[in-house]
């Protein structure tokens, strides 16, 4: 069963009077629980697919459903709150926000749930415990590693539990090492957590952790 | 709620930033507190004034005196209660100097703390006051400020009326609340009527003002009118007017200043919101790509607006509370320093309310601008943004 179907999905860009295209009819069947990885060169929209797929930005004309929802029919308000419960985001650059421990910034999405206070605890304390991070929820980003800051990352994007995982070069800033460490991690969340995960890479070896590779050139799509 | 603990975390930051920002809004809260005061402070005797006091004047100018035969004609006038009178004496005490100014009033002993029931004297200095013709009458703040007592004499040089006077302190009143001017020195008219009369002084039986209370203050016009047209034919033409607009009339003298302070006062505001503004827009700027992220994770653009607001309202709001708090130290100081150009110098709580108002106004007004820029950017442009 498809989590995500994207159909004839186009974008274009206006920038001043020019219109840019970026994405031309597109259409990806994710199943759920899987593992696929985009590649392509840059400028091939890859990420643009990936924001669409995330509900971050709207198609120009196309659908994107996700788990049943229609999430290019959704206002902004409902968009995010949508993307509070179903998404959940690593970025190339861990994007941790540097005033907050990591205990903190694992806690962020929790603030926009219903939860106490003790669950909230429950799960940050259970998420990094998964990434291996327990004994440094009291650091700032600036005190950790990258690779660190990658799992911290991580763990902010599951401790909501969500549908989808997105993950935008998680890699691209890392030693190899490093690298190496968050793409078993992800294949962890896949095969342990059953989570579904799209990512993005210029990475062919990271890549290779995916059970499903997707070329994007000049806004097309082809299998591998 | 949900962006408290990030508004708290952001608000130290930049801890220099933050501290400066803080101290510029704590000055200028204080200056404009402080300049605020100042024009209160000036205009003390307009808000001091009762509205049952009347002031009957020379209709040419407070400068030319009236005659004291005036005082029974007016006294029998319907509506009036109480008649009692003042002549503006000055003199020098040890010397011109600023420290050493205080008013001087030749005034009737008899009414005088009867129209002026604001003026708190003991019952039996006011029998001493009314016994002792060069008795004198002090208030709290010039025993404060250079130690007279009772059975002191204050030698004064005349200026206006010349020659060397002797005053026996026989009484210190104090003002009913903090609003009073207690540094004015009351003595017997008659003392200085027999030395006028002795010297052949063109003062001799005249008077400087009547003050004049009547019963119904609703009666103020018609009273006026009517002891202005009893002198309209008169040497000495009178103008009646109540106590606030007698006051006021000193105080317009002094217009253009008090306009200064009250412009400069809000041009300091502005300022305040330029620095803060520019304070809020570099810190909004900064976090561009954040606010992107926290979208991302599902907070809205109101929570991102909340944030930037927020932020600005409490810096503003923190070092406005500082600026408040460190206005009445110093406004204290001051009106310690000068008691007699600012008789009543106390930090109005109008004041407190309107700089604090001001200071939250100026915190909500500095974060429109980087709050909608950054609820209406996109989050794919904002994640682009390099923080």
């Amino acid at each position: 069963m498809s989590l995500v179907e994207v159909q004839n999905v186009t974008k274009v860009y206006k920038r001043d009077t020019m219109e840019i295209p970026v994405l031309q009819n597109i259409s990806l069947s994710v199943p759920e629980g899987e593992f696929l990885a985009l590649m392509g060169p840059s400028g091939s929209g890859k990420t643009t697919l990936l924001n669409l797929i995330s509900g971050i930005d709207q198609p120009t004309s196309g659908s994107i459903v996700v788990q049943g929802t229609d999430i290019s029919k959704l206002n902004e308000g409902a968009l995010a709150k949508w993307r509070s419960h179903h998404i959940g985001f690593v970025f190339q650059f861990y994007n941790l926000l540097p005033v907050m421990t990591a205990y903190e910034n694992v806690e962020l999405p929790l603030l926009l749930t219903n939860l106490s206070k003790k669950q909230k605890k429950e799960r940050v304390e259970m998420v990094l415990k998964v990434v291996g991070l327990e004994d440094r929820m009291d650091h700032y980003p600036r005190q950790l590693s990258g690779g660190q800051q990658q799992r911290v990352a991580i763990a902010r994007a599951i401790v909501t539990d969500p549908t989808l995982i997105i993950g935008d070069e998680p890699t691209g800033d890392l030693d190899r090492k490093s690298a190496e460490e968050i793409l078993i991690l992800l294949g962890r969340l896949n095969s342990e957590f059953k989570k579904t995960i799209v990512m993005v890479t210029h990475d062919p070896h990271a890549a290779e952790s995916a059970h499903k590779i997707q070329h994007l050139d000049k806004g097309e799509l082809r299998a591998n | 709620m949900k962006v408290l603990k990030l508004i708290y975390k952001n608000l130290f930051r930049h801890k220099l930033r933050s501290f400066l920002t803080i101290l510029g809004i704590a000055v200028a809260v204080f200056m404009f507190g402080f300049v605020s005061t100042v024009v209160t402070a000036w205009s003390y005797g307009v808000d001091a004034a009762s509205a049952d006091r009347l002031i009957t004047r020379h209709a040419v100018s407070f400068i030319f005196p009236l005659p004291y035969s005036y005082r029974d004609q007016i006294a029998g006038i319907p509506g009036v209660s109480k008649v009692s009178y003042a002549t503006w004496f000055q003199g020098i005490y040890k010397d011109q100097s600023f420290e050493n100014f205080f008013p001087r009033l030749a005034c009737d002993p008899e009414t005088i703390f009867d129209v002026y029931p604001e003026f708190i004297l003991p019952p039996d200095q006011l029998a001493a006051f009314k016994k002792q013709r060069n008795g004198c009458v002090i208030g709290q703040k010039l025993v404060t400020q250079h130690g007279f007592k009772i059975g002191d004499i204050i030698p004064v040089k005349g200026d206006i009326y010349p020659g060397d006077w002797e005053f026996v302190v026989v009484g210190i009143y104090k003002g009913r609340d903090q609003t009073i001017d207690e540094t004015q020195m009351f003595f017997n008219w008659e003392y200085l009527n027999e030395r006028n009369r002795q010297a052949a002084s063109f003062a001799t039986d005249n008077v400087g003002w009547y003050i004049v209370q009547i019963a119904n203050p609703n009666e103020a016009a018609n009273v006026s009118e009517t002891v202005d047209a009893l002198y309209s034919n008169s040497a000495a033409k009178t103008k009646t007017e109540t106590e606030k607009a007698f006051q006021q009339s000193f105080v317009s003298l002094s217009g253009a200043i008090i306009t200064s302070l009250e412009v400069v006062s809000y041009v300091i505001i502005g300022i305040i919101l330029m620095v803060l503004a520019n304070t809020i827009i570099m810190s909004a700027r900064e976090r561009v790509r954040e606010y992107a992220v926290l979208r991302t994770l599902g907070f809205t653009s109101w929570h991102v607006v909340g944030l930037i607001a927020g932020e600005s309202i409490f810096t503003s709001m923190i070092g406005g509370v500082l600026g408040i708090l460190v206005t009445f130290p110093i406004a204290n100081g001051f009106g310690a320093a000068f008691p007699t150009m600012f008789p009543v110098f106390a930090v109005a709580p109008m004041t407190v309310a309107v700089a604090f108002s001001f200071s939250i106004l100026v915190g909500v007004v500095a974060a429109i601008f980087p709050s909608i820029r950054s609820a209406n950017m996109k989050i794919v442009d904002g994640l682009r943004q390099i923080g």
